[in-house]
């Protein structure tokens, strides 16, 4: 009997899905308040929380990796300050 | 890449753009502090995550058939306390079973029954998208009164489905298990202090999760938060959990918004909102209203069973 059959999680057999996108997020580093609600929300996880040192103070920013962003556009939705932009 | 949340679900699954189901179980299994095992019934979840030869789960990952989700999980918890008593493994382990609201409401719901009455330690999340959207939406158990679905579809002598939703809560809670909650994706933060708290629960628990489907209940693909907070703020979906059974509501709405404006956004309702059809809108708005008295009555009631 055939028992079943077990996947194992490689990444190079992932599905290339930053392909499906037809608009891409851009962001604003200027207005981004580095909230993290992009964060929280995008379904790909493709967003983290970067620091920088702007001014003697530290700052925090999204930053976006597109990789497997499927340009859905949550991330401009949620946005308080409307950082991102869908182009 | 979001190195913490893609620790135990990576992306690369083929979930639709603006699908909210990924963000309710990674943000799920970062609450869990120790290896957790996932168990899925047939639904969006599994055929999206698990496309041949990828797998996007990166902790064991159990799928077995659709209706038998629950008697999978209780099975694998069984075995592992088995092996614990006979020392062959030492650690804390928790198990997580994610299944669609047909999975749960329809097809899975004798052994999810099952499950909570012989009290396995198993936290069971229902991402609840009100039909089944995996096969081209199809009404299931859990789909709203008026909805245009491909099975009820609205038209000249009919305006969608004419069934209302299954309480699955109270079904839930008739089991007399610990702690269970009704969440919504669009309050992730809501989530996951109710997924920790569940997780912390020895013993069964239970989660039901809204979960927008952009593909069929027709929305702009940017939108699902949008939408899941208009469920809440419209009192569709109330926020409340219910521990040892007592109910306590996680947010009340000063001024609840009327549905309508929660009707208007999604296309599967778009026949509502013709002049024909006032008198089923209505019958939604009290309907509502009534629930959510009827909730508040419950909470001030205090333990109200055991």
């Amino acid at each position: 009997m055939n028992k079943g059959s077990i996947l194992k999680h490689k990444i190079k057999n992932a599905a290339d899905t930053g392909a499906w996108r037809n608009q891409s997020p851009y962001l604003d580093k200027k207005t981004c308040i580095g909230c993290g609600n992009c964060v929280k929300y995008c379904p790909d996880a493709c967003i983290v929380l970067r620091e920088a040192v702007k001014k003697g103070k530290k700052v925090k920013f999204a930053n976006i990796d597109k990789k497997f962003c499927k340009g859905c556009g949550v991330c401009a939705q949620v946005c308080p300050v409307k950082a991102i932009a869908m182009k | 890449m979001n190195k913490k949340l893609t620790e135990k679900f990576y992306p690369g699954h083929a979930t639709c753009a603006g699908c909210g189901i990924p963000a309710i179980v990674r943000h799920v299994l970062d609450e869990a502090d120790c290896p957790v095992v996932v168990i899925n019934a047939t639904g969006c979840l599994e055929v999206t995550s698990t496309l041949y030869p990828y797998s996007a789960w990166k902790v064991p990952y159990i799928h077995n058939a659709f209706e038998n989700a629950a008697a999978t999980a209780a099975g694998v918890e069984t075995a592992y306390r088995a092996l614990k008593k006979k020392g062959k493994i030492k650690d804390k382990m928790k198990f997580v079973v994610f299944a669609g609201d047909g999975g749960t409401f329809d097809i899975g719901l004798q052994a999810l029954s099952g499950m909570l009455e012989r009290g396995h330690d198993v936290l069971y999340v229902a991402y609840d998208n009100e039909g089944y959207m995996n096969t081209g939406g199809q009404r299931s158990s859990a789909t709203p009164v008026g909805a245009d679905m491909e099975t009820t579809p609205a038209g000249k002598k009919s305006s969608g489905n004419k069934l209302p939703r299954k309480d699955m809560m109270e079904i839930v809670k008739s089991h007399h298990i610990k702690y269970l909650a009704q969440a919504n994706v669009a309050y992730i933060e809501d989530l996951r202090k109710k997924a920790r708290k569940a997780l912390e629960t020895e013993g069964p628990s239970f989660l039901l999760v809204l979960q927008p489907c952009t593909n069929v209940w027709k929305f702009p693909t940017s939108d699902y938060v949008k939408i899941g907070k208009l469920a809440t703020e419209t009192n569709y979906w109330p926020l409340y959990e219910i521990e040892d059974g007592r109910y306590i509501l996680n947010l009340k709405i000063e001024k609840p918004k009327k549905i309508e404006e929660y009707l208007k956004t999604q296309k599967r309702f778009g026949h509502l909102l013709s002049p024909k059809n006032k008198e089923l809108v209505k019958n939604i708005q009290e309907n509502i209203n009534r629930e959510w008295e009827g909730l508040i009555e419950r909470e001030n009631g205090g333990i109200v069973e055991q």
